[in-house]
Formats: structure tokens, sequence, C-alpha cells
């Protein structure tokens, strides 16, 4: 139940975005990608899906390259949760969520019982039961973007990989779609996720891996990772993380740009 | 604008396939020869038993040797045109293209032509139609590819506009050099849409590549929603995408060939009635699919009706469909846009 890379080299066309890449990602944990703007987060994930092939190296699932699986069997096991698109044709929250069942289905069948119940299940959920006949141009962006994470689910993959499922939503869906993200864990999936909130690693990732300008710059836990001097380095601006009391009970580390100067 | 609860679909189809069969009951009464609706009952019953109808011999012969083969012709066009827009709005993720759009038309409409021109059988019209359309669609494709650009929609339709007038070209040429008493007369009023010439041979040999496109079109339905999602989407879903564009492009040329082969070129069904389907009954091509093909078959029915008896003079359904065609067509994008705003 292993998503690895071995000697990853990834990008498209030639141009390299990173090269020899070690990540494994194993069932029931959280990894979380951290990079700045155009530091290839979208390539590696779009490589670790096997929608691009990989420039050297290799990405394994189960111990078996991604290019010797079939396209079904594959889709059972990975699932993709892409930036939610502008361009989809008027489908029923409902219809897009069940598109996740499709690798479970021949060619020629149409939706059967047990599909319409993932989809169903997979909405209730995400707590979006209530818009699955709306149609997804009359949602709103966080709301498109959980129907989206719904699809992924109705999959029943072991691994979840996201783009930024986080983005464009706001602070109270932010805190939906990462409770998720744990719920998912607790279940027992592996999830990915790219994401430009340091936060959202510290909140619920295992482990982060941080990648800039074309290669791997730290992997580790979230605790042995995310500190001031690598985040700092990742996005070239002084970051500090401090501790703040929660409610939670245990004091809890957020992210702060700082001035970069003792105070 | 509500689309119809998917529950109801059912009862929306079969009432447009009832007003279909009213339709063509009609467009078999009414015409230069009157005829009865009880006449015309009773001829088509009797064909079907297989027994004499007891009407005078030139009121069957109306009805069946005139009126059946060009009412056929006419539903199987607009059901064809329309399957095929239908599709190809799936496949390119775009609402605004359609076979005239793509040129698609215009390449089957030049093979066609050709054809015709060299006096070749039916059989030879249809495959060079089919070339022609599968040669424009290539290079529409190609094109777009290769262009590129911020906006897929714009291109893919800018590009079916100029593979479309570059084929326009190859027909001008065509026309040039056929023989100007009996041949250019004959593909002029031909390319313009027209059923005048469809006989019970003709309508038959239509429906072969009609149902050969279409049939696939209709298994595949369940399949073809997940191909309208951006590419990456899809392939991570598990679809085979590149076996099932082919497949869906070769169908849906394949339909537009054989229509164009019968009637010519005729415009905006297949871009207005898929869009129409899609506004009664949701985005879901297992319901656009066969509404847009009883809706296609009902609309060509009326017009083609319309043109051979409104009028002194027979009007080529190709140029009423562009009449109705355009001011439809603007108030669905207007509607549509107003929707997803």
């Amino acid at each position: 139940m292993t998503l690895a890379t071995r000697d990853l080299t990834y990008g498209f066309r030639e141009r390299i975005v990173g090269r020899a890449m070690q990540v494994a990602i194993d069932a029931g944990e959280v990894v979380c990608l951290l990079g700045p703007n155009g530091s290839g987060k979208t390539t590696l994930l779009r490589t670790l899906l096997g929608l691009v092939p990989p420039l050297a190296g290799e990405v394994t699932l189960d111990g078996r390259p991604l290019s010797q699986w079939p396209v079904r069997a594959r889709a059972m096991r990975l699932a993709y949760v892409p930036q939610a698109a502008e361009s989809y044709f008027d489908f029923s929250v409902l219809e897009m969520v069940e598109m996740g069942r499709t690798a479970h289905r021949g060619a020629f069948a149409r939706p059967g019982a047990r599909d319409l119940e993932r989809a169903h299940v997979a909405l209730e959920r995400l707590g979006i039961e209530a818009l699955a006949a709306r149609p997804i141009h009359r949602v709103s962006g966080g709301e498109r973007q959980l129907a989206l994470i719904a699809r992924a689910l109705a999959t029943e993959a072991t691994h979840i990989l996201m783009d930024e499922p986080a983005a464009n939503l706001d602070f109270g869906n932010q805190a939906r779609v990462l409770e998720e993200i744990a719920r998912l864990r607790a279940a027992g999936a592996a999830v990915v996720f790219s994401t430009h909130h340091p936060d959202h690693a510290l909140r619920i990732a295992d482990r982060v891996v941080m990648i800039r300008a074309g290669g791997l710059m730290a992997a580790g836990t979230t605790a042995d990772v995310m500190n001031s001097e690598n985040l700092s380095a990742l996005y070239g601006r002084p970051v500090e993380v401090a501790l703040v009391a929660s409610g939670e009970g245990t004091p809890r580390r957020v992210c702060v740009p700082s001035s970069g100067r003792p105070a | 604008m509500a689309s119809v609860h998917p529950a109801r679909f059912g009862l929306v189809l079969a009432l447009a396939c009832a007003l279909l069969a009213g339709l063509a009951l009609a467009s078999l009464a009414i015409g230069r020869f009157p005829v009865g609706f009880g006449e015309v009952a009773r001829s088509l019953a009797a064909a079907m038993a297989g027994h004499a109808s007891g009407l005078a011999a030139n009121v069957d012969a109306v009805i069946r040797e005139v009126r059946a083969p060009r009412v056929l012709a006419a539903m199987l066009v607009g059901a064809a045109l329309s399957g095929a827009g239908a599709a190809f709005q799936s496949l390119f993720k775009n609402p605004l293209v359609s076979p005239d759009i793509l040129g698609v038309s215009a390449g089957c409409a030049l093979g066609a032509g050709a054809a015709v021109l060299l006096a070749l059988p039916i059989a030879a019209v249809q495959a060079l139609a089919f070339g022609g359309g599968l040669l424009a669609v290539a290079l529409v494709v190609a094109i777009g590819t290769w262009v590129g650009g911020r906006d897929p929609l714009l291109t893919l339709v800018l590009t079916g506009v100029v593979v479309g007038s570059l084929f326009g070209a190859g027909i001008a040429l065509v026309k040039l050099v056929a023989d100007p008493y009996n041949e250019l007369p004959a593909i002029t009023f031909w390319l313009l849409g027209s059923f005048s010439s469809a006989g019970p041979r003709e309508a038959a040999a239509a429906l072969v590549p009609a149902a050969i496109g279409i049939v696939p079109l209709a298994l595949l339905r369940w399949r073809v929603d997940a191909l309208s999602l951006p590419e990456d989407e899809a392939r991570s879903l598990g679809l085979a995408v590149t076996p099932l564009r082919i497949a869906v492009i070769a169908c849906a040329t394949l339909a537009t060939a054989g229509s164009v082969a019968l009637a010519g070129t005729i415009g905006w069904v297949g871009l207005v009635i898929p869009h129409a389907a899609r506004l009664i009954a949701g985005a879901a091509f297992a319901r656009v699919l066969p509404l847009s093909l009883v809706l296609g078959a009902a609309f060509m029915l009326v017009v083609d009706t319309v043109c051979r008896t409104a009028f002194p003079i027979e009007v080529p359904p190709g140029v009423a469909t562009a009449l109705i065609g355009t001011p439809a067509f603007i108030a669905l994008l207007a509607l549509s846009f107003r929707r997803s705003a």
C-alpha cells in the first residue's frame, strides 16, 4: 500500500522540474507538499498520479511501476483532486461526484445502485448532500472544491492526491477541508496535498516535503522539518515558527513572517 | 430556466417522441396532393401488415413512395446532425461547436461533391464524404493544438471556420469543373441542403452510416461525460481518453457524412438542438443524446414540411435552418451565459 518514487526526475518535454526525488507515501499518513510558486508542486503531483511519465527513475505503487498498471486499476487506487476548472459542462454536483465511479464499471455500463450509493456517501461525508441536485456552476468555489474531494472519495482509492485543495477557500472552508483530510487518514487512506499555507502542514501533516527551484530541499516528519531555517530558505523570506496557547490543551506551532531583525 | 429533474426525464423523452410521431403523421398528410389523416393511418397500417389498403393507388403512392422516404430522410438527417453535434460538444468540452462550425460538414461536402462529379455510386459518395469529414476534423485538431492560445473555446471555433472555408474553396473548384447544364445545378441545389432527391433508395442508404455512427455513441453515453472533463481529470478517473476520443470523432463524423451525402450541408441544427436539449435535460450526455436525436428529427421534419409546402417554390431547408438557427443560437447563447454567470 505504498506509493513511492525512486531516483525520480520529473518535468515535461525535456524540461526538468525536479530531480533525484525519493519519497514513500504509506496508507494512513498525510504528506504535505510545500514550495513557492513555480516550484513544480503540480508537476510532481501529476507525475505521482501517472499523468505525466517520469523523465528518469520511476514511481511505483505496491512496488510496481505506475506505467505497468492498467489505467482503470490505477484509477481505483490513486485519486486526484485538481483545482476546480472553470469550464465544466453544467453537471449536477451528484453527477460530478458519480464520475468518480468511472473506473469501477465497463465502457458501456450505466451507473449502478452501488455507484450512486458511494456518491451519496461521499457527499454526506463532506456535508454537501443538500447540494446534490444543484448545477455545478451554481455552487460557490468552496463547495465545488468539496465536490471534487467527494468525487475522489467515491473512487474508493487508497491514495488521494490533492492540488492546493484549500486555494480559493474562505477560512471556514479551509478548516473543513483540513478536517476531512484528517478523517481520510483515520479511515486508512494516504493523502498527499500541496498548499501555500505552511500552517496547514503544521496542523495535520505527518510528514512534509519541501521542494524549491528544481529539487527536494527537505523532507521528513513535520516536527523535524518545519522550522524557521527551512521555511525561511524555502520562501526566501524570514519566517518564524511560534508557539501559541490553544484551547486544545498543548500549545500549537504557527508560522508568521518576520522582519528578520531580532526583537 | 431550470432543467427538468432527472427522474422526470423519461416522461419528457416520451412526450418528445409522441410529438415526433404526430409531426410525422401530419407531414405525410400535408402537401400539394391533400391526403387525410385517416388515409395516412390506413395506408401505413396496410403497408406494415402487408395487405392492400383499399385506397386509390395514387394515394398509396404519394404516402408511401413520395412522402414517407422524404419524412424519414428529414428525421434521419435532423437526428444524425444533432447527435453528432452533441458528441462533438462533449468531446471538445465546447458548447459552441457542431459539425458545420468545425468544418466537418464542409469536409464531407467536398468529398461527396467530388464523388458526385465522378458519378460514383452512393456508397462511394458516403465513403468519400466520411473521408473528407475526417480530414477536416484532423486538420482542425492539429491546427488548434499547434496554435494553442489562451482561449481554447475560441481557438477551436476559429480554426473550424478557417478549415471550413478552405474546404469551401475546394467545393467551389468542384463546381467550376462540373458540367454547367446538368451537374452544376444538381450540386448547387444539393449543397444548399435539400431533401427533394430523397427517394426510398436514398433514405435507406443514408440509414446505414447514421446507424453505424449513432449506435456506438448511444452505447458509450455513460462514458462521454467524463470525456468532457479536463484531460488530467478524465485520465485520473480511469478513462481511456485517446481511444474514446477517436471512437467519438469517427462516429460523429460518420453520422455527419451520411446526412451530407443525402441532403447536402444543413447548418445550425447540430449546434442549436443539443443546446436546447441541454437546457431542458441538464448536461448529462446520457440524457442530452437521446433528447437531441428526437428533437433534431422533429425540428428538421417541421422545417422541411414548411419548406416544401408554404411557398410557391420549394425553399432549400438549409436556407431555412440558417434563418431559424441564427437567432435561436443567439438566444440560447445569451440564456446559457446568464445561467452560468
